[in-house]
């Protein structure tokens, strides 16, 4: 398949109401997604996320703001005129149609002649590796293969983006991790626009060029993947995307965070290097997770926290048994809210 | 669901369903018997259910299969052996009228209660769940109203100087009075035959994900051709069972003819009843039934057929 022509996003003030509702679904949100980006929308559930996602499909319409592919607004349009293709959860593969049928669907309402459909589907199944499964039904197929078969459908017809609403949340963890694989390899060999939505921060952080972190219908912080976990730039950001460790600077009420794996452990003050800060902690815990052992802290004044170290590392001190933190000062990012 | 649909689903469970895969129950039962043949357990839990449909079967052998053979039989030999009763049918001018006006009263019927509530189907979908109690009890309602209650109320509203003849007096139209003719029962059986139709097709409809049409549309085509291509062939079961119901209750139904129609415009049930209660004659009435009973069967047939795999319909519309 020929990569397609990329088409950038733009989403502009865009707010949801739903009547009944204390406060909006989606408040304010303006994004924009360049050509051939791999852009995720990460929140927890009831954060806007997909509200916002159903909105650039077209099912739901808007409260206001707009939203525009390639400069031209498309709120407006009815969801079938925009020119998408959308892969929901529960893959909706239409259950009386063969897979072939269901992936010559779109191409059929687009008046493609038949000879260029049968090219078309074999490419597409192709694609997602489900060549000999064309003229099975959906039922026959296993969770994995129906969603790539969803995949194969609506990446068919070259659509301006490819939107996905939690396309792997319905897989367990081993499918999920393949078609992770698959999703990033059609990306490379697309080169079409991608809207991703999760909640899962391992699948956000892997696949996407950039993240937008949803939180009460509003967006926190968009930026690569590199950046949010080294510089989130609030507190949801950095306790939702990895482990964090909080402090409060001295006679001041701003917070800043350290990744547990930047905290270096000392059984006493003299083996701390100059330049760092330092905190005192008593280990909680010691849990074994296989390439590493995670270390629960208690850190003076009762926070909770973690550091890291990789198995084999001596551990500097046992569970109940004082030790001191200390970080780079430039491992540290100071953080907003909470 | 049509029978073939079940067919397939059951046989591909069946081989979906190995030795040793099949109800965790019977997991360790089936591998201790293994070795003696794993059939021989699904043959004694077969026959076990056999046991259980035994009162059934013996009252349907007793009230309905035993009758229905002593009718076509003497249809058959009195007053002699041959095909008398039948020729006498085909020939006697009226017995084919009332047939043909028969079938064409059910169609109608089977048809009109189709366009109501397919709407009102899709409708209890859509709705809150409070809202769908509410439609619910509505469609129930006649259910639970004793039909000679429903058919009176038919009466009052049809009659000379009754409500609907009133309606149409106001607005000009004068001498609209249903009852005592085709139209009149019409009418009447549409809205007593409602919920055989109502219920059949919300609980097909309630099985469709209604994300297909939000997948239909993102993938470029309009509502109207997504309910064409996906909803409508999606439904189609239901359409189907519904649509035979009704046909079938409608072929044979008496207590609205009889009460609401006319002897000059009336159903087959009205025919046969006429030649039992008045003529005495049961050859002939036996004749009438049977042949009605064998249209009922072709037609239950040929509607399987056409809705038998909705796949199958698909790539015919596909090929042509």
């Amino acid at each position: 398949m020929n990569p397609s022509r990329s088409h950038g996003i733009r989403i502009s003030g865009v707010s949801k109401v739903f009547a009944g509702l204390p406060r909006p679904a989606v408040d304010d949100v303006s994004l924009d997604i360049a050509p051939g980006e791999f852009m995720t929308f990460l929140g927890p559930s009831g954060s806007g996320k997909t509200t916002t996602l159903s909105m650039i499909a077209g099912f739901v319409p808007l409260t206001s703001g707009s939203i525009c592919v390639d400069g031209k607004d498309i709120s407006g349009l009815k969801p079938h005129k925009r020119d998408l293709g959308v892969v929901f959860q529960q893959y909706a593969l239409f259950p009386h149609l063969t897979v072939a049928k269901n992936v010559a669907f779109p191409l059929q309402q687009r008046s493609v002649p038949k000879p260029e459909i049968r090219t078309k589907v074999d490419e597409a199944l192709a694609l997602v590796g489900l060549s000999d499964c064309a003229d099975r039904l959906p039922r026959q197929l296993s969770g994995g293969q129906q969603q790539r078969v969803a995949l194969a459908r609506a990446v068919v017809y070259q659509p301006r983006a490819l939107l996905m609403d939690e396309p792997l949340g319905a897989l367990d963890k081993k499918l999920r991790d393949q078609l992770r694989k698959e999703i990033a390899r059609m990306h490379r060999e697309l080169g079409m626009t991608f809207l991703f939505v999760t909640h899962d921060q391992e699948e956000a952080l892997t696949l996407s060029d950039r993240i937008a972190v949803f939180n009460n219908g509003k967006v926190e912080q968009v930026g690569t993947p590199t950046e949010l976990y080294e510089r989130p730039a609030t507190l949801f950001v950095a306790q939702f995307l990895g482990e964090s460790n909080v402090f409060t600077e001295d006679g001041d009420e701003r917070k800043f965070v350290v990744r547990p794996e930047r905290l270096d452990l000392h059984a006493g003050p003299d083996s701390v290097p100059d330049g760092h800060q330092r905190r005192k902690a008593v280990i909680t815990e010691v849990v074994y997770v296989g390439n590493h052992h995670r270390i629960g802290l208690r850190f003076d004044g009762g926070t909770e926290g973690s550091a890291m170290r990789l198995a084999g590392a001596p551990l500097p001190a046992a569970p109940g048994e004082p030790v001191i933190a200390s970080w780079s000062p430039s491992h540290q990012t100071s953080v907003q809210g909470g | 669901m049509t029978p073939m649909n079940s067919e397939q689903r059951s046989s591909v469970q069946r081989g979906a369903a190995q030795p040793g895969a099949s109800q965790p129950g019977a997991d360790r039962l089936s591998q201790t018997v293994d070795m003696a043949g794993a059939t021989s357990t699904r043959h004694n839990r077969r026959s076990a259910t056999g046991w259980i449909l035994l009162p059934a079967i013996a009252v349907l052998l007793v009230f309905f299969f035993y009758p229905l053979a002593i009718i076509v039989w003497r249809s058959f030999t009195e007053p002699a052996i041959g095909l008398d009763n039948y020729t006498a049918l085909f020939t006697d001018g009226v017995s084919v009228t009332v047939l043909l006006r028969t079938l064409r009263t059910a169609l109608i019927v089977g048809v009109a209660t189709l366009l109501i509530a397919y709407p009102y189907a899709y409708a209890m979908t859509r709705v809150s769940r409070r809202m769908r109690a509410v439609l619910t009890v509505l469609v129930l309602l006649p259910f639970w109203t004793s039909v000679m209650a429903r058919n009176f109320a038919w009466y009052l509203l049809e009659q000379r100087g009754g409500l609907i003849d009133r309606f149409f007096s106001a607005i000009g139209i004068d001498g609209v009075v249903l009852l005592g003719s085709v139209t009149g029962v019409t009418v009447a059986m549409v809205q007593v035959m409602l919920p055989f139709m109502v219920l059949p097709l919300y609980s097909t409809m309630s099985t469709i994900d209604l994300r297909l049409m939000d997948a239909a549309t993102s993938l470029g085509a309009s509502r109207p051709k997504s309910f064409a291509r996906i909803y409508a062939p999606l439904s189609l079961p239901g359409v189907v069972s519904g649509f035979s119901l009704v046909f079938i209750v409608t072929l044979g139904f008496f207590i609205t003819p009889a009460l609401l129609g006319s002897p000059q415009q009336s159903l087959v049930s009205q025919v046969i009843e006429t030649r039992v209660g008045d003529l005495l004659d049961f050859p002939g009435a036996g004749a009438l039934g049977t042949v009605l009973l064998v249209v009922t069967l072709v037609v239950l047939f040929a509607v399987s057929r056409v809705a038998r795999p909705a796949t199958a319909l698909n790539q015919a519309v596909d090929r042509a």
